[in-house]
């Protein structure tokens, strides 16, 4: 297989440096890296699971809003992002498969490549602290 | 194809006789096969050479890295540009913010330079590539955008038979780790898998990249490592470092062949230096 576009290369050598769950996908929303942080998030090793296509990492939390509604995948950032090719940013609830859960807000913003081209997608997870 | 190495060391030209086995001009290398000349990068190991001269050839192209000034600082001595007979290619990184000739004309004007790229008499073409793949007479050519500062791509060469990968400004190991050993995710793969000859940036020792990462280069460890995952049959270690004597440059490599044990070869790159591919 080809390799990676740099600029997508360079994503993921920055998201090893960080202490936010960096989350990055191809065009398609295949999860095509996570960093050590959100490997919290999802409960598994990006060293033992390798790549995910969209439906299976996509099924791995539910979306919900304050009132605990599950949320419509358009609404959500990453999936705006991947979408619109244009930055996105929304705070909502996760729940994992465990039943645990989290208050989070998502950051998400298109990859274009030096030559205008849309190569994929990162989606930064900050965890909210509850201000009470 | 037959190459000739004509500049071979890093940043800036050197002239002490300290550094004369290795050389000291700045990015260039001569690949030619039959009617059909390359030359790679501008650097001034571009100048003083007339390679068209008595050949009956009235055509060479030009492959730029990258603009950064050790590889175009030789093109306002490159003798073909000033013969109107001449059809003279610069192929060069794409950008999305400047045209190629707008940047090459930042240094081919005043007040850096007294000629101005328009004003050469010989037929000049610019080319713009990124991810690309072209032909130039016998030879398919690959560039891709590698980890170095600013727009700057690798190529890699094909005659049909053999390859020749050039990569003299490189950085695949930029990150918290080090180098990703995984092919997908590493810089320059696609240029360098299974080549015949790479010529890759190996500017610092292994203790002068820990500050410098993020300059653009490569240590000689990381240069040799990078060719063992991308299979290459032959190494040329280049872009030395300015500061580096040829003493220095031999203990380093000494050292490098104690501390690594590939089954490949790899060797200093010197000027002068000649290799012939099938």
């Amino acid at each position: 297989m080809p390799a990676y576009a740099i600029e997508i290369i360079l994503n993921r050598q920055l998201a090893d440096c960080l202490s936010m769950p960096v989350f990055i996908t191809d065009t398609a929303g295949n999860l095509i890296f996570y960093n050590e942080p959100a490997e919290n998030v999802l409960g598994t090793r990006f060293e033992e699971t390798g790549e995910m296509k969209v439906e299976t990492w996509s099924t791995i939390f539910k979306q919900q809003d304050d009132e605990g509604n599950l949320l419509p995948p358009d609404s959500l950032p990453l999936v705006r992002t991947l979408k619109e090719q244009n930055p996105n940013h929304k705070t909502f609830w996760i729940v994992s498969l465990q039943g645990k859960t989290e208050k989070i807000s998502v950051t998400a913003y298109p990859i274009i490549g030096r030559a205008g081209n849309f190569l994929g997608a990162v989606a930064i997870f900050w965890q909210v602290k509850d201000a009470s | 194809m037959k190459i000739t190495l004509r500049g071979v060391r890093g940043s800036i030209p050197t002239t002490s006789p300290h550094m004369s086995h290795y050389g000291g001009n700045t990015s260039c290398a001569v690949v030619q096969e039959g009617d059909c000349i390359l030359v790679m990068d501008g650097g001034s190991g571009m100048q003083q050479f007339n390679l068209l001269e008595g050949t009956g050839i009235n055509r060479v192209d030009i492959l730029l890295t990258h603009l950064h000034l050790d590889h175009i600082q030789g093109l306002g001595f490159f003798i073909p540009f000033f013969n109107p007979e001449n059809d003279v290619h610069i192929w060069g990184p794409a950008s999305k913010t400047n045209s190629l000739h707008a940047r090459l004309s930042r240094y081919l004007s005043p007040p850096l330079f007294p000629v101005q790229l328009r004003d050469l008499p010989c037929k000049l073409s610019l080319h713009e590539v990124g991810n690309s793949t072209f032909h130039i007479g016998p030879f398919t050519i690959d560039s891709r955008f590698v980890i170095h500062p600013g727009p700057t791509v690798g190529f890699r060469v094909s005659n049909g038979r053999s390859v020749f990968t050039y990569i003299p400004d490189h950085e695949p190991a930029l990150g918290a780790n080090g180098m990703l050993t995984d092919t997908k995710w590493l810089s320059g793969f696609d240029l360098a898998a299974a080549a015949d000859l790479l010529l890759h940036d190996a500017q610092y020792s292994f203790q002068q990249y820990q500050s410098k990462k993020g300059w653009g280069h490569s240590s000689m460890d990381d240069a040799v490592k990078f060719a063992s995952l991308a299979g290459v049959k032959q190494l040329l270690l280049a872009h030395h470092d300015p500061a580096h004597t040829d003493a220095q440059l031999d203990e380093l490599f000494a050292d490098l062949k104690k501390r690594n044990n590939y089954f490949f070869n790899y060797e200093l790159a010197a000027e002068g230096m000649q290799i012939d591919l099938p």
